[in-house]
């Protein structure tokens, strides 16, 4: 905010460098923490088990991140979480914006009852047990789908998405409907192109919950090979202490890398594409947050 | 109604593109619901829901007769207490002094780095939190070195310490995105009230909690009835990930026990009446915050 000031006084100079420093000092515990695992990841991992590694990498060394490219099992499941994430991102977005998009139209018969089943569905649920013995007789257990199917539609994404199509001029609609389109035409080759402001927020937001997601898998399946990079980290945070980090670590390897260091090339590796995308998206999840924030 | 079933069929694409999202619905949340019944039944995971027998509140009567409920209730209330009364009051001053900065460019780049670990998994963050609270980690490296303890200190082994880690770490990793929206509602505030009030000799810190916090005191009721009303919910994730068997007494919330009864031991019922029981609980809270919030303010939720 500009604010015009005839003068600055003494206490409001006082103020403003108080204020700086202040800020500065928040950013810098914001971003030590994560600059510390990066370090440490970079650095030979038995070197760092003494500690005391705080601003760069004391013996600078790669082999934690070859352990973790060589380790089978933790390919597999950086594979399943990308699978995951950029499919259930498109089917999620284009599932409910469809919905979306048939209950914004005003002359929809039966609209108020739909709005009502949907608001419903926000305020109650049914809780764990009972949503997972639905997973079980759909014969959503140790399944791929389970990641998709069950998380690809949101009624609170729907309030957001209906705001935005209200706002999409008639006319457009109109003059397709008068060159023969029919209402699913006229959504994918009018509605979605000129709706991307709000297709981005959506499928930013739900994107990062799909690559965060760890729960899902360690309810629902037991098979590794679908289990998503965040369940294989969470297992080791989990376990971190006991023997067990020690099969992360592939037998044949020179002993220069420890379960810490596999851990935090490993942390590393998945932060790395949420932050390589993040500045991109930051401008749309602003815009999209004080969307849904109005509904909300 | 022949008017009705041409308006019908002319919009039979679209009512397919609704229906299809209702019945997602049905499926999904609605089935669920039904699915709480067996919180009144003895449920057994061989037969069906309709098949198990009726023994009405008995599983709610074990719940509030066991010995973990004390417990269990006081880690949840007590996790959330405290993130209520430090939590809360956070953002809202993170936004008010950010709202302060001259420089719009600065003012962007410390947002920007704030609103960076909101976007990091629960699991990331306990991992990160696993390396800094190790025997060998930094905290107990910097505290050895200051002499302030002798020796290292277990914090995730020991009980006393999880309310606190958890609390902090919340506040790390939210505290940017949580004044996201204080920040939008402080943009709408009209400059010419600091003007105003500069010309009445108003300092800054004046300015902020005279001028700028009265305006902005209906998005800070809103988010209070929500943060009061979620008091159960003691962010399942985070507790769930740095949770174990050491620090059990401080760490077990109504969340984790219903996956540690229900997922764990197999007590269907049980668990799903646990659930239902703090269901019941926080939508009676939200209704009461809403209501105090109201009298209070002439601002509710509904």
């Amino acid at each position: 905010m500009i604010r015009m000031r005839v003068k600055r006084n003494l206490g409001d100079a006082l103020f403003d460098w108080g204020n700086v420093i202040l800020m500065l000092f928040i950013c810098f515990i914001t971003l030590y923490p994560i600059w510390y695992v990066l370090i440490n990841s970079f650095n030979d991992g038995v070197d760092a088990m003494r500690g005391g590694i705080y601003w760069l990498p004391r013996v600078f060394s790669l082999e934690s991140y070859e352990a973790v490219f060589k380790n089978k099992g933790l390919m597999t499941s950086m594979g399943v979480t990308v699978a995951k994430t950029l499919i259930g991102t498109v089917v999620h977005v284009l599932f409910t914006a469809m919905v979306a998009y048939g209950i914004s139209r005003k002359d929809l018969i039966g609209r108020n009852l739909y709005m009502l089943i949907g608001t419903i569905t926000m305020f109650f649920g049914g809780g764990l047990i009972p949503t997972y013995l639905l997973m079980r007789d759909l014969h959503l257990l140790d399944n791929f789908m389970v990641y998709i199917i069950p998380a690809m539609f949101s009624f609170f994404d729907l309030i957001i998405f209906t705001t935005f199509f209200r706002d999409i001029p008639e006319g457009m609609e109109e003059a397709a409907k008068i060159d023969g389109a029919n209402d699913l035409k006229i959504f994918f080759r009018i509605v979605l192109p000129v709706s991307m402001p709000v297709l981005a927020t959506i499928a930013m937001f739900h994107g990062v919950f799909q690559w965060n997601d760890y729960f899902t898998a360690v309810i629902y399946t037991n098979n590794a090979a679908l289990q998503p990079i965040q369940t294989f980290l969470y297992r080791i945070v989990a376990l971190s202490g006991s023997n067990q980090i020690a099969s992360v670590v592939p037998g044949n390897v020179v002993r220069t890398v420890t379960s810490q260091s596999v851990k935090l090339a490993t942390m590393v590796i998945t932060t790395v594409p949420i932050v390589m995308v993040y500045p991109f998206l930051q401008k749309y999840f602003v815009k999209g947050f004080m969307i849904g924030s109005m509904k909300g | 109604m022949k008017k009705f079933t041409r308006k019908l069929i002319s919009q039979r694409y679209l009512q397919m593109m609704v229906l299809l999202g209702v019945a997602w619905m049905i499926v999904f949340n609605y089935i669920p619901l039904y699915g709480i019944i067996i919180a009144f039944k003895d449920f057994n995971i061989i037969k069906s829901i309709s098949e198990a027998p009726w023994v009405g509140l008995k599983h709610f009567k074990a719940f509030l007769t066991d010995e973990n409920l004390l417990y269990v209730l006081k880690n949840t209330l007590g996790m959330s207490f405290f993130k209520l009364i430090i939590g809360f009051p956070l953002p809202i001053l993170f936004a008010l002094f950010l709202n302060e900065l001259r420089n719009v460019r600065f003012k962007r780049f410390v947002q920007t780095i704030s609103y960076l670990p909101h976007f990091l998994s629960w699991v990331i963050l306990g991992g990160i939190l696993t390396t800094w609270l190790a025997d060998v980690g930094i905290i107990n490296n910097i505290l050895m070195a200051l002499h302030w303890i002798d020796e290292p200190i277990s914090y995730l082994a020991e009980p006393s310490y999880f309310w606190g880690i958890v609390v902090t770490s919340d506040i790390w990793k939210e505290l940017g995105w949580s004044a996201i929206i204080y920040l939008a509602a402080i943009s709408s505030v009209s400059p010419e009230l600091y003007e105003a009030a500069t010309i009445d000799g108003a300092g800054r810190f004046q300015q902020m909690f005279r001028v700028t916090l009265p305006m902005i005191k209906g998005t800070v009721s809103i988010l209070f009835i929500l943060a009061v009303s979620g008091i159960l919910n003691s962010n399942f994730d985070q507790v769930f990930i740095l949770r174990n068997q050491l620090n059990e007494t401080a760490s077990n919330v109504i969340d984790t026990y219903v996956y540690q009864t229900g997922i764990t031991q197999g007590r269907y019922s049980y668990s799903t009446a646990v659930g239902l029981f703090k269901s019941i609980i926080a939508f009676i809270l939200l209704l009461c915050a809403n209501f105090v919030t109201k009298k209070l303010n002439d601002t509710s939720l509904f």
